[in-house]
């Protein structure tokens, strides 16, 4: 089978991006020392000793972000075909094209008011 | 197998590993000459070669990986970051002749992918086991996310106007005008979003050394730590040359000025962005993390939306249609 050339190339390009950490960092495993000690391997906090994990619950903040960008992100997949083919389905069916769209847009931007009123989008 | 095939990548990979170094010189002078120091000079010439000795230096730093750390994982993620800082070099056309992959939906290519480093960071702020380093991914984690659906957005402009998500016809469909003028809007959205995109300043609150010590990388050394760097400045080097093609026209030579060769124009106007990016670090300063976050979804998504509509009704408007339907 005959696999299309652009296809190919960023098969290549992300071969060459998983190749170059292997080797620049089997190749330093020969340069760099390795003289380990219980100390240096303490976790890092400004010099002061780590008091418990910090694999804890966390601000659950970040969480409603994460779903606010969940369904825009699917926005965007709906947004791209309508972009690409839109001056074609103007040419053919006019300006119903568009009006759909805003239709779908709104109702996003009524989730997104609605977010906005409920104080979501603002980090206090 | 076309030999091209695979030398055109690795010439391209040591392109951009020059690049890489010199940028980092490019924007320690810069920033020294904004603020009136000399900057670098003293390891070679004019301080040419120092990132050069700061990556033998790394090279050369012990491997440390904190007990507490989860080691699969805390190994795994500066290659996570990095592979697609890379992977998406493949769709950027850089000249007439000079491209790699035409794939048909490159620009959606281009978003996908980059947006995995975001789970690099996330793997590696984790697996640390630090606290800083947590909120350090944490932060940059909700960021790149809520400035990801702007610089989505904003591009739907040009796919409007050019009905294609290849970059080389977005390319080609600038011939007469370039994006940046009819899409004024959505390169405003686009160039914001990619400065948060690209973690730097005014946006670098996940790397923000005086209150995270160093961010989600707190953690790591040598060159593990230098993938991590290595692949924020791949991505400069990748998002300059996008919002060339994008917005600036690529290999397109303004006022008919064709006799110099179209690799010379795409130079020049990823440069003036780079340098852009290094202008801007040394004059602004970092913005708090509760309006970092309310103006990518109260102020930039309403503006990329609208950037949309806009683009769709001028197409309506005789005389301008030449510039939104091409």
């Amino acid at each position: 089978m005959q696999l299309d050339e652009n296809i190919l190339y960023l098969f290549v390009f992300f071969v060459i991006g998983i190749a170059l950490p292997l080797v620049a960092l089997s190749l330093g495993k020969i340069l760099r020392p390795n003289r380990p000690s219980t100390r240096k391997s303490v976790t890092y906090e400004s010099g002061v000793e780590p008091t418990g994990e910090s694999w804890v619950q966390f601000n659950v903040r970040y969480y409603l972000f994460a779903l606010l960008f969940v369904i825009f992100d699917v926005e965007s997949v709906f947004l791209y075909p309508w972009a690409v083919v839109y001056q074609e389905l103007r040419a053919d069916i006019g300006l119903f094209v568009l009006v759909e769209m805003l239709i779908f847009i709104l109702f996003l931007l009524i989730g997104l008011a609605y977010a906005w009123k409920k104080k979501v989008l603002s980090w206090k | 197998m076309n030999p091209v095939l695979v030398m055109g990548p690795i010439l391209l990979l040591f392109v951009v590993l020059g690049f890489v170094t010199m940028a980092i010189l490019f924007e320690r002078k810069v920033i020294g000459w904004i603020q009136m120091r000399p900057g670098p000079n003293r390891v070679g010439p004019w301080g040419i070669l120092q990132t050069v000795a700061d990556v033998l230096k790394l090279l050369i730093k012990e491997d440390i990986i904190p007990s507490k750390a989860d080691k699969p994982l805390f190994k795994l993620a500066p290659a996570i970051a990095f592979i697609p800082a890379f992977a998406v070099l493949a769709v950027i056309p850089f000249t007439e002749s000079l491209q790699f992959s035409q794939f048909a939906v490159g620009i959606l290519y281009y978003l996908a992918v980059s947006s995995i480093t975001i789970i690099g960071i996330l793997m590696g702020g984790w697996a640390s086991n630090n606290k800083y380093a947590l909120l350090g991914a944490m932060r940059s984690a909700a960021q790149m996310i809520s400035y990801e659906i702007p610089l989505v957005m904003s591009v739907v402009g040009i796919i409007l106007s050019v009905g294609s998500l290849n970059l080389v016809e977005i390319v080609e469909a600038q011939k007469q005008v370039w994006f940046i003028f009819p899409q004024f809007l959505g390169f405003a959205v686009f160039f914001i979003a990619s400065l948060s995109e690209l973690n730097r300043t005014p946006f670098d609150l996940p790397e923000a050394e005086s209150e995270l010590v160093a961010g989600y990388h707190v953690e790591y050394t040598g060159f593990r730590f230098a993938f991590f760097m290595l692949s924020e400045y791949v991505y400069v080097f990748a998002m300059a040359s996008l919002t060339t093609v994008l917005f600036l026209g690529g290999w397109n030579a303004p006022f008919g000025l064709t006799m110099i060769p179209g690799i010379v124009w795409f130079v020049l106007k990823f440069l003036l962005i780079v340098f852009s990016l290094f202008w801007i670090r040394a004059t602004m300063p970092r913005v708090r993390v509760d309006q970092l976050m309310e103006f990518a979804w109260k102020v930039l998504l309403p503006v990329a939306l609208f950037n949309i509509l806009l683009t769709a009704v001028l197409q309506e408007v005789p005389y301008l249609d030449f510039l939104y339907r091409l």
